[in-house]
C-alpha cells in the first residue's frame, strides 16, 4: 500500500549538531509545527491511513559508533506488513530500548535481529541489517552461525529442561566444546556476569527449572552471554517477574553496560527510563522518534513522543 | 512449572457460551444478564455433574466386575477343598471336592432316563418344594478309571456324606488327580507300611528323592542329549553347507563330512552313557511304589516319581492348606505345562510374553518415535501430512488378525525364507525353515506394527507440547533444527514417548489373534531365550499367556477341569501386564522429574 512511498529516505540529510539539541523540533518532521497538536495527531492520522512518516533520530545517536545497522527493514507476516521502512544504528556498548504500544512491531523488529522470524513460514521481509559491518540477511548468509554471535532473552524464562551448568554452556556444547576447564571458566564468568553465581555455586547440577522464577531469568541471561556476543538481545526480559527479581535484572542490565551492546524492548516505560541509555519509541511498525533516553523523556521533539510518555494514549 | 496463561484466559471464554442459551449469547447485554439469572437446571450444569459421575461409575462398575470375577476365581483354583465321601441311593460311592451347587427343575425327559428309583426320590424331592431340586457339582478325579473328572449329585439322591479322615487326594504326572485312600506303600514290590499314618510317613520319606531323581532324568533327556543331538545335527549342516559352497567330493566336503563321521561315533558312545544314566535312575525310581483305591475299592498302583503333590484333605490345618496353595502357585509360576496344558505350570507362557512383550517395545519405539519426529518437526504441514496423519490413526483401527495375516505373508513368506536363502542354506535344503516360519522376531515385529499407531501418536502429542519459548531458545543459542530436536525437543517429550510406550505394550501384551498366525505355539519345547548360545534365539516359536489361555479354554480336552486355569492364567496375564506398565509408569515419572515436565 505505501510502498511506493516509503521509499523516501527517511533520515535523507544528518542533521547539524547544532540544531538538534536545542531546538526541540526535529530537523526532518514532514510536519512544519510539530508542537501543536492538531498537527501531532495528524502525523498519527497519516500513520493510520497508511502514509510514509519519516524517523526522528536525534544526533546524539548517530554520533555513537553503531553496532548493529538497520536498513529500510520492511516485513510481512503473510499481506499484512508489520515494519515499515525501519532504519537506525544500534550504538556499541550501550543499552536500546524499544518502547511503544502494543503490536507496535517491537518484538517483531528484535526477533528481526537474529533470524527468529524465519521460523515463520508467512514471514517476508525487504531491507537489510548489518552486524558490525556483516549483512544478516541475503543468500550467503549462515544464519546458525549469525545467531551464535548475539544473544537473547525471551519474555518468559525458558530454561532447558537440564542442570543449571548445563543450561549455561549449551551453546558451546552445540558448538562440540568438551575441554572440561573451558566449561567451567565460561559458566562462573557467564554466571558471575548474570549475578547469579553466588545463588547457584554450589547446586549447578541441579535442574535448571528448579530454581525460582528470577533466577531463571538471571539463567537465561547467563546462558545468553555465555558465547559473548556482539549483541545482546533482551524482550520483555521483566514482564513476568515480581518487583524484586525485576529490580535484580535491571541492576544486572547496568552492570552488561559497556560490555555488551544490549537491545531491549520493554512495556514499561519507568524500565526504559532506569535502564537504558537511549530509546526508540515505535508505533505502527514505524519508529517515530530515536534518541538519548534522557532527550526522550524529558524534551521529545514530537508531540507524540511525549503524549505516549505522559500516557495519553497508547 | 509454568501455567500457559492462554489456557487461563481461555477457560472462561470456552465455558461461557456453552452455558450460556443461545437466546442469551452476548452476557454483557441487561437482556442477557436477566435470563441467566432465572436459570434453568440445566444452566446451573448440576445434571451435568451426575451426568458424568454416572458415566464414570458405570465404566469403573463393569471394570471392577471384571476384575473381581478374574481375581475371585483365580485366587481360590489353587486353594484345596476337603474331599467329601457321597454314598448315593443307587450305591455308588464317590470322593471329591465340591467345587459348585445350583437348583434346577427336573423335566420329565431327564428323568425318564434316571433308574426308577433314583426318578422317583427326585420328583418327590421337587414336589415337596418349590419344583426344583438343588444338585451339587462333585469334582470326583480318578480320570483312568472312572472316565470323568466331575459329576453331578442330586441332593435327594444323597444317602451318605461323610469327610473320611484319610482320604486323601493325589496330583499325578498324567491322568490328572487321585481320589482315594493309601492302602499301602511298597518298596521293591514289597509293602513296608499299611497303616495310613505309617504309608504317609514312608511316603514323606521316600517322595522328595524320587521326585530328585526324575527331575534329575529330566534333565539329562532333554539337557545332556539335546546337547548332544544338537552337536551331531551342526555336524551333519557342515556338510550339506560345504557340498553346497565347495562342491561335493571337494576337500572342504570331505573333512565335514570325516567330521559327522567322528561327531557320529561320540554321539553314539554319549548317547549309551547317558541312557545308562537315566535307565539306572529309572531303575531306582520303579522300586518305590504306592498303592491307592478309590472309593468304590479299585485299587491303583502309582510310582512315587509319577505323583507330584499327595495330602490327606481332611486333615490339614490352615496352614497346612496354605502351604499346599502356595506350593501349588508356585509350581504355576515356575513349571511346564503337563497333561495338555491343563495342569502343571505356565512358565514358558510367562517368559514367552514377557520376552515378545520387550522385544515389541524395542522394536517400536525407535520406529514410532523417529516417524513421529518427521511428522511432527520436518513435515510441512498441509493436506498430506493430514492424510497421512488420519491413515496413521486408521491404522489403529484394523483388526489385529489383518496385521497377523500381513506378518505371516510378509515377514515369514517374504523377509524370512529371504534371510533363510541367504544365512540358512543348508537347513533350507533339508526343509526346515529357520526364519522362514512363525518365531519370536516375527511376532515381535508384527505387534510392533499393530502398535505403531500408537506411539506415533502419543510421540507427536509430546512433541507437539514442548514449549515453542524452549525451541526458540535453543535456536537463539544457535543451535541447528537437528541439535534443538535432539537436546531439547526429544529428552523433554521423553515421557510422553514413555506414555506410548505405556499404551503399546498394554496393547501388545494382550493380543493373541496374530500371534497364531506368526509364532505363537500351543506348546514349545524351547524357550526364545535360554542358556544355549546366543542365548536369544528369535527365529524359535514360543508360549504366550494369551494364547495359552485361548488354547484352555477352548481346546482342552478336559475342559472343566481346565476351567480354573483359565481364570488362574488370565489373572496372571493381568498381572504381567501391570508389573510391565508400573515399571514403565515409574520410569516416566523419574524421566518427568529430571526433565521438570509436570504432565504430558
Amino acid at each position: 500500500m505505501s510502498l511506493g512511498q516509503s521509499v523516501d529516505k527517511p533520515r535523507a540529510a544528518p542533521a547539524s549538531p547544532s540544531e538538534a539539541h536545542p531546538q526541540p523540533s526535529p530537523p526532518l518532521a514532514l510536519a512544519p509545527h510539530p508542537r501543536s497538536a492538531p498537527l501531532a495527531s495528524g502525523r498519527l492520522a497519516s500513520i493510520a491511513l497508511g502514509q510514509a512518516v519519516a524517523s526522528v533520530i536525534h544526533d546524539s545517536v548517530t554520533r555513537e559508533d553503531a553496532v548493529l545497522h538497520i536498513e529500510h527493514f520492511r516485513l510481512w507476516y503473510g499481506e499484512k506488513q508489520a515494519l515499515f521502512d525501519i532504519s537506525m544504528p544500534i550504538p556499541r556498548g550501550r543499552v536500546t530500548a524499544l518502547i511503544g504500544p502494543s503490536g507496535c512491531g517491537k518484538s517483531t523488529l528484535l526477533r528481526s535481529v537474529n533470524r527468529l522470524n524465519d521460523l515463520i513460514d508467512t514471514v517476508r521481509i525487504e531491507g537489510q541489517m548489518r552486524l558490525n559491518g556483516d549483512p544478516t540477511y541475503g543468500p550467503g548468509v549462515d544464519v546458525i552461525e549469525l545467531r551464535k554471535r548475539m544473544g537473547m532473552v525471551f519474555q518468559k524464562s525458558n530454561p532447558f529442561p537440564m542442570s543449571v551448568y548445563e543450561n549455561v554452556v549449551y551453546s558451546l556444547r552445540i558448538d562440540g566444546e568438551r575441554n572440561r576447564r573451558v566449561l567451567d571458566e565460561v559458566c562462573e564468568r557467564s554466571l558471575r556476569g548474570a549475578a547469579l553465581w553466588d545463588e547457584v555455586k554450589d547446586r549447578l547440577h541441579e535442574s535448571g527449572l528448579s530454581l525460582s522464577g528470577g533466577q531463571q531469568q538471571r539463567l537465561c541471561i547467563a546462558r545468553a552471554i555465555a558465547a559473548e556476543p556482539e549483541v545482546l538481545l533482551m524482550d520483555e526480559p521483566c514482564s513476568a517477574l515480581d518487583p524484586i527479581a525485576t529490580g535484580k535484572i535491571e541492576d544486572l542490565i547496568q552492570e552488561l553496560r559497556g560490555t555488551y551492546s544490549v537491545l531491549i524492548v520493554t512495556h514499561n516505560m519507568q524500565q526504559a527510563s532506569r535502564a537504558s541509555d537511549y530509546t526508540a519509541f515505535m508505533y505502527m511498525g514505524r519508529v517515530l522518534e530515536y534518541g538519548a533516553t534522557s532527550d526522550l523523556y524529558t524534551k521529545p521533539h514530537l508531540q507524540e513522543t511525549e503524549d505516549y510518555i505522559t500516557g495519553r494514549f497508547g | 512449572m509454568s501455567s500457559e496463561t492462554p489456557s487461563v484466559v481461555a477457560a472462561p471464554a470456552l465455558a461461557a457460551p456453552a452455558l450460556a442459551p443461545p437466546a442469551t449469547r452476548a452476557p454483557s447485554s441487561d437482556r442477557g444478564r436477566r435470563g441467566r439469572i432465572g436459570g434453568t437446571v440445566l444452566s446451573s450444569g448440576e445434571p451435568m455433574v451426575w451426568l458424568t459421575g454416572g458415566a464414570l461409575t458405570i465404566a469403573l462398575a463393569m471394570i471392577v466386575c471384571l476384575l473381581a470375577l478374574i481375581v475371585s476365581r483365580g485366587l481360590t483354583t489353587f486353594w484345596p477343598a476337603k474331599l467329601v465321601q457321597i454314598r448315593t441311593a443307587g450305591g455308588q460311592m464317590l470322593l471329591g471336592e465340591v467345587t459348585g451347587r445350583e437348583r434346577y427343575t427336573p423335566d420329565s425327559q431327564m428323568l425318564a432316563e434316571r433308574p426308577p428309583a433314583d426318578a422317583e426320590r427326585i420328583r418327590a424331592a421337587a414336589a415337596a418344594g418349590d419344583g426344583t431340586v438343588e444338585r451339587r457339582w462333585l469334582r470326583t478325579g480318578n480320570f483312568d478309571v472312572a472316565a470323568t473328572h466331575f459329576q453331578w449329585i442330586d441332593e435327594p439322591l444323597i444317602v451318605e456324606e461323610t469327610q473320611p479322615e484319610w482320604a486323601c487326594l493325589v496330583e499325578r504326572r498324567s491322568w490328572g488327580r487321585f481320589h482315594g485312600f493309601a492302602r499301602s506303600m511298597l518298596v521293591d514290590g514289597e509293602p513296608v507300611a499299611t497303616e495310613p499314618a505309617a504309608v504317609w510317613r514312608a511316603f514323606d520319606e521316600h517322595h522328595a528323592a524320587a521326585r530328585d531323581r526324575l527331575r534329575k532324568r529330566t534333565r539329562l533327556a532333554k539337557h545332556d542329549l539335546g546337547a548332544v543331538s544338537r552337536r551331531k545335527n551342526d555336524a551333519r549342516l557342515d556338510v550339506i553347507r560345504a557340498r553346497l559352497s565347495d562342491g561335493a567330493g571337494s576337500p572342504a566336503h570331505a573333512a565335514a563330512q570325516a567330521e559327522l563321521a567322528r561327531e557320529e561315533v561320540w554321539e553314539t558312545a554319549e548317547n549309551a552313557r547317558v541312557a545308562a544314566e537315566i535307565d539306572a535312575l529309572d531303575k531306582e525310581n520303579a522300586r518305590y511304589q504306592l498303592l491307592l483305591a478309590t472309593a468304590d475299592g479299585q485299587e491303583k498302583l502309582v510310582p512315587l516319581a509319577e505323583i507330584v503333590r499327595a495330602y490327606s484333605a481332611n486333615r490339614l490345618s490352615w496352614f497346612d492348606r496354605l502351604g499346599v496353595y502356595l506350593s501349588r502357585w508356585g509350581e504355576f509360576l515356575s513349571d511346564e505345562p503337563r497333561e495338555a496344558n491343563s495342569e502343571g505350570g505356565v512358565f514358558p507362557a510367562i517368559w514367552g510374553t514377557v520376552a515378545m512383550t520387550l522385544f515389541m517395545s524395542l522394536a517400536v519405539v525407535p520406529f514410532g518415535v523417529l516417524a513421529a519426529l518427521y511428522l511432527r518437526e520436518y513435515a510441512r504441514p498441509g493436506l498430506p501430512v493430514s492424510v497421512l496423519r488420519i491413515a496413521v490413526n486408521n491404522l489403529a483401527g484394523v483388526p489385529s488378525i489383518v496385521f497377523g495375516v500381513f506378518g505371516l505373508g510378509f515377514f515369514c513368506y517374504v523377509v524370512g525364507v529371504r534371510v533363510d536363502q541367504l544365512l540358512f542354506p543348508a537347513e533350507l535344503s533339508e526343509h526346515t525353515p529357520t526364519f522362514g516360519t512363525g518365531g519370536l522376531l516375527w511376532a515381535s515385529l508384527t505387534l510392533a506394527l499393530l502398535t505403531l499407531p500408537v506411539v506415533i501418536v502419543t510421540t507427536e502429542e509430546a512433541l507437539a507440547a514442548v514449549p515453542g519459548s524452549m525451541r526458540e531458545g535453543s535456536y537463539a543459542c544457535g543451535a541447528s533444527k537437528w541439535q534443538t530436536i535432539w537436546r531439547i525437543v526429544l529428552p523433554r517429550a521423553l515421557p510422553g514417548v514413555m506414555t506410548g510406550v505405556i499404551l503399546a505394550m498394554a496393547r501388545g501384551a494382550g493380543e493373541v489373534a496374530p500371534l497364531m498366525l506368526v509364532g505363537a505355539m500351543k506348546s514349545a519345547s524351547e524357550l526364545p531365550i535360554d542358556g544355549a548360545f546366543p542365548f536369544v534365539h528369535p527365529q524359535r516359536s514360543f508360549m504366550h499367556l494369551g494364547f495359552h489361555l485361548y488354547d484352555l479354554g477352548f481346546h482342552s480336552q478336559n475342559s472343566e477341569a481346565a476351567r480354573p486355569m483359565v481364570f488362574t492364567t488370565a489373572l496372571l496375564l493381568i498381572a504381567i501386564v501391570a508389573v510391565l506398565n508400573v515399571t514403565a509408569v515409574r520410569l516416566r515419572s523419574r524421566l518427568r522429574k529430571r526433565f521438570g515436565v509436570e504432565s504430558v
